[in-house]
C-alpha cells in the first residue's frame, strides 16, 4: 500500500468491501481433474442421495447447492390410483442429473440383481445415460445396516456378468475392498461409519489402506466414501485421505437447513481434495517458528 | 354379458381383472405413470416397449417399480 494514503477503516479488509489500492498479485485458481467412474466424468466429487428430505423442493434445491452432477435414487412399488401424487423425476430432471440407482433395502444378492435390473429398466425408458450403473448395496444387519460382504461380492460378480458398472457399498474392510475390485466394481465405495449414522469417518487408517490396494499400480481407480457423513469437516476429511469421491444423504437431508449444508459440503468437497492435491506438512510434536531466528534484536530469556 | 375375470397379484395386492388384460391396461387402471415405472411379471422384467401386447394370465405376480429418494 502507498504509504501516503489513510489505512483502510478498522476490520474491513474485504476487497469486495473496498477497492484494492494495489493490484492482487498473479494468481490462477488450480483446476481439479473430474471424477471418472467407468464411463462417466463428473465435474464434481460429490454424489448426492434424494432421500429422507421434508419436501421434494427441498431436496431439488439442495441438489442444486450441493454441485452434484450424479445423485442416487431407490427403486420402490409404485403406488396405485394416485394420479396426483408427485415422482421424485418431477423434481430432478435427467437430462441434468446422472441417476444412480441403488439397491438400498436389499438383503441378498438376488434381490439386490433383481432391484438392479429394475433401476436399469426405469432409467433405459428415460433414457438417462446412468442405465448401466448401479450403486450395490447388500445389506447383512438393519441395526447398523452394515454390508454382508459375501453377499455384496456374489452380487457384484453377477452384475458385471451382466453389463452393469457397479459402485459398490462395502464397508471400511480392505480385504473385502480388494475381493470387490477383483469382482470387476467399477468403484469401491468404503462407508466412513455407518449408514445415517453422522459419526464421519471412524476408522481412517483403514480408508488410507483401501485407497493404497486399490490404487496400486492403477492410480486412477475411483474409491468413493460412502455413507456417515454428519457435516462437512467429514467431507473434507475423507478428500484429505485421497479418496476420489464421496456420496452422502442424510447429513444434508436432516440438517435444519439442508440447503446451506448443501453447499457447505460442496466447499468441504472442494477443500479437502485441494489441500490433498496440494500435501499437507506432516504432524509434529514440537512447534517450528515461522519467522526467522536470524535478526533478532531481542534476546531469550534463557 | 360381462368379460371372465381372472386373479393376479398387483404391487403386493390380490386383484381380478378382466381376461386379456395387458400390463398396459393394468398400468393404466392403477392410474400409474408409464413412462415412470418398470414392471415385473413373475420375476421377469418386461421391457416397456412391450406393455401394450402382454398379457396377464391367472395367478401372475406383477410388481410396477419407480424411483423414489435414496441415499
Amino acid at each position: 500500500m502507498n504509504e501516503h494514503q489513510p489505512p483502510p477503516a478498522p476490520g474491513v479488509y474485504n476487497s469486495a468491501v473496498t477497492e484494492p489500492t494495489t493490484s492482487a498479485p498473479a494468481w490462477t485458481p488450480v483446476a481439479d481433474e473430474p471424477l471418472r467412474v467407468g464411463e462417466f466424468t463428473l465435474a464434481s466429487r460429490l454424489i448426492l442421495g434424494t432421500g429422507k428430505y421434508d419436501t421434494l423442493e427441498l431436496m431439488r434445491d439442495s441438489l442444486a447447492a450441493s454441485g452434484a452432477n450424479a445423485v442416487t435414487v431407490a427403486v420402490r412399488r409404485e403406488r396405485m390410483y394416485d394420479r396426483v401424487g408427485q415422482n421424485i423425476l418431477d423434481y430432478i430432471d435427467p437430462a441434468t442429473y446422472l441417476l444412480l440407482p441403488n439397491t438400498a433395502g436389499c438383503y441378498n444378492a438376488t434381490d439386490a440383481v433383481r432391484v438392479a435390473k429394475l433401476g436399469r429398466e426405469i432409467l433405459r425408458a428415460l433414457e438417462n445415460p446412468g442405465a448401466n450403473w448401479v450403486k450395490l448395496e447388500v445389506l447383512g444387519d438393519s441395526k447398523t445396516l452394515l454390508p454382508d460382504p459375501v453377499a455384496t461380492i456374489e452380487a457384484c460378480s453377477t452384475l458385471v456378468a451382466e453389463g452393469f458398472q457397479v459402485l459398490c457399498y462395502t464397508s471400511d474392510d480392505p480385504i473385502v475392498a480388494r475381493r470387490l475390485k477383483d469382482a470387476g466394481a467399477t468403484s469401491v465405495m468404503p462407508a466412513g461409519s455407518p449408514i445415517g449414522s453422522g459419526q464421519g469417518i471412524l476408522n481412517p487408517n483403514n480408508l488410507q489402506i483401501i485407497l493404497e490396494y486399490l490404487k496400486e499400480g492403477d492410480p486412477t481407480y475411483p474409491v468413493i466414501i460412502d455413507a456417515g457423513v454428519g457435516t462437512a469437516s467429514d467431507v473434507a476429511v475423507a478428500f484429505e485421505l485421497g479418496a476420489d469421491g464421496v456420496l452422502l444423504n442424510s447429513a444434508v437431508a436432516h440438517a435444519r437447513d439442508p440447503v446451506r449444508m448443501s453447499l457447505a459440503m460442496q466447499h468441504a468437497a472442494i477443500a479437502g481434495r485441494q489441500a490433498y492435491l496440494s500435501g499437507r506438512i506432516p504432524k509434529r510434536l514440537y512447534a517450528t517458528a515461522s519467522s526467522p531466528e536470524e535478526g533478532m534484536i531481542t534476546t531469550r530469556p534463557w | 354379458m360381462s368379460d371372465p375375470k381372472i386373479q393376479i397379484q398387483f404391487n403386493g395386492k390380490a386383484m381380478e381383472v378382466p381376461a386379456g388384460s395387458t400390463i398396459a391396461d393394468l398400468l393404466q387402471v392403477a392410474q400409474m405413470r408409464s413412462q415412470l415405472v418398470a414392471v415385473e411379471q413373475n420375476l421377469e422384467i418386461i421391457p416397456r416397449e412391450l406393455h401394450a401386447q402382454t398379457t396377464v394370465g391367472t395367478g401372475d405376480v406383477i410388481e410396477a417399480v419407480t424411483l423414489v429418494g435414496g441415499g
